[in-house]
């Protein structure tokens, strides 16, 4: 799905964190980023809300949450917890 | 009469007419219902297949919408490995591949993972592989597992401390190997936990078991009891990947919670890793190199579309060398490769690769 370039990563969680199937997954990730599902692969569409919602971009734009800055975002966003993301007492 | 360019199972490119080629998808799905007792393939998915295969371009994809998740197993080896994991020898950090891995590849998650890529080797040196999870869970941003395979066979003589099943077998000490296959479960069952629950404490996203069951029933039986506790006590998500489309009776008659593990196929193999509370499950199935890939894929559609029907978790296909319908051969051709993919989405109905 293309990883941060798109929305592979939360896509993936969603399956990871929820055993979510597929479609489950895609639906809950396009409701909470307020997009279409095919959207989600869409990497003009995500290279913006990415940078909006500060939870990482494929480009190196300075200043811009990466690592462990971006997961606390993805964990907010998608209301999951990032096991992490724990060793942060957030 | 009109040829199409596909490749045997081996990887090696033939020239066959397109009615071949429909008798071999026909012929791959019907070998798959044989042996794993599935519904055959529809003839509209046959068509589609028979659509893929005639398209003369080199690489295949899906439809916009249809893309699935992908995750990896062997860690960074394909970059930083040798041959033996067909990997291509560049020195890098693991660490440093990993971010090569989510940023230019685009990967929708990763792994860490040891290049000697099994939980035995790697228990003793667990401190390291901790530090390096910890250094790539503060830099990247997709989900990191931790991966590595049960590889039964190292707790057998010479590689490990247990007698030899497969020295005991031929002399017809059957108890005597079974009780060593008993023995090496649970050893291995040991090494497996302590390994994962050093990796839960450092904050991993998820365990990846890869090859589960390469040396059969029990081998099976030892994840599925480590990947229970595991996911019973831990916030670890657990990904079981396997080796091979059904599970070898070596043993022949360990069981899971009253499943005999001795010949299942995958839409079998599925519905006892779900009740382990396992979250990702990776079906196998294996490419027969003396047939064409057409043959294989459809064969391997078959299979996985109904474990994909009946299962409740996601179900993330094998696809690279010698499974999921590709070639055997070190370096995957990628015209092989991409129809595999997508036939795996549009009908196996995978949730990833």
């Amino acid at each position: 799905m293309g990883g941060i370039r798109t929305t592979g990563d939360l896509v993936a969680r969603m399956q990871l964190r929820k055993k979510m199937r597929l479609p489950q997954a895609k639906k809950y990730v396009a409701d909470k980023l307020g997009v279409s599902i095919v959207d989600l692969t869409d990497s003009t569409v995500m290279r913006g809300l990415r940078e909006e919602l500060g939870i990482g971009v494929i480009t190196a734009v300075p200043g811009a949450p990466r690592g462990i800055e971006a997961k606390v975002r993805v964990a907010d966003l998608l209301g999951v917890d990032i096991p992490c993301l724990k060793r942060l007492a957030l | 009469m009109t040829t199409i360019r596909t490749r045997m199972g081996d990887g090696y490119a033939v020239e066959i007419s397109v009615e071949e080629v429909k008798a071999d998808l026909v012929a791959g799905s019907a070998d798959a219902v044989k042996r794993g007792k599935v519904p055959p393939l529809e003839d509209a998915e046959i068509d589609y297949l028979l659509e893929l295969f005639s398209n003369p371009s080199r690489i295949m994809g899906v439809e916009p919408g249809h893309e699935v998740v992908l995750t990896k197993d062997g860690s960074v080896n394909t970059l930083c490995s040798a041959q033996l994991s067909s990997g291509v020898g560049l020195p890098l950090s693991r660490e440093s591949a990993i971010r090569v891995f989510e940023r230019a590849f685009g990967f929708d998650t990763m792994e860490v993972g040891h290049p000697d890529y099994s939980f035995k080797p790697v228990k003793p040196i667990v401190a390291l592989e901790a530090t390096s999870l910890e250094q790539v869970l503060l830099t990247t941003i997709v989900p990191i597992f931790y991966g590595a395979m049960p590889n039964f066979g190292l707790y057998a003589r010479p590689d490990g401390p247990f007698p030899n099943p497969a020295d005991l077998l031929p002399r017809g000490q059957i108890a005597e190997a079974r009780e060593a296959q008993l023995e090496m479960a649970e050893a291995c069952r040991e090494d497996m936990l302590y390994v994962s629950r050093v990796m839960d404490e450092m904050g991993a996203d998820g365990i990846n078991f890869d090859t589960t069951a390469s040396a059969g029933d029990a081998e099976f039986l030892a994840t599925l009891q480590a990947v229970e506790e595991l996911a019973a006590t831990t916030d670890l998500a657990v990904e079981v990947g396997m080796a091979a489309e059904f599970v070898l009776g070596f043993h022949g008659e360990v069981e899971y919670k009253g499943t005999r593990l001795a010949g299942l196929w995958p839409h079998q193999q599925v519905k006892v890793v779900e009740e382990t509370g396992a979250h990702i499950f990776g079906p196998v199935v294996n490419t027969n190199s003396g047939k064409s890939v057409p043959w294989n894929v459809a064969r391997a559609v078959t299979l996985v579309k109904e474990c994909s029907r009946v299962a409740s978790i996601p179900i993330h296909a094998n696809v690279g060398m010698g499974v999921g319908g590709v070639p055997m051969f070190e370096v995957p051709p990628s015209d092989c490769l991409t129809r595999a993919s997508a036939a795996m989405v549009e009908i196996g109905r995978v949730d990833g690769l």
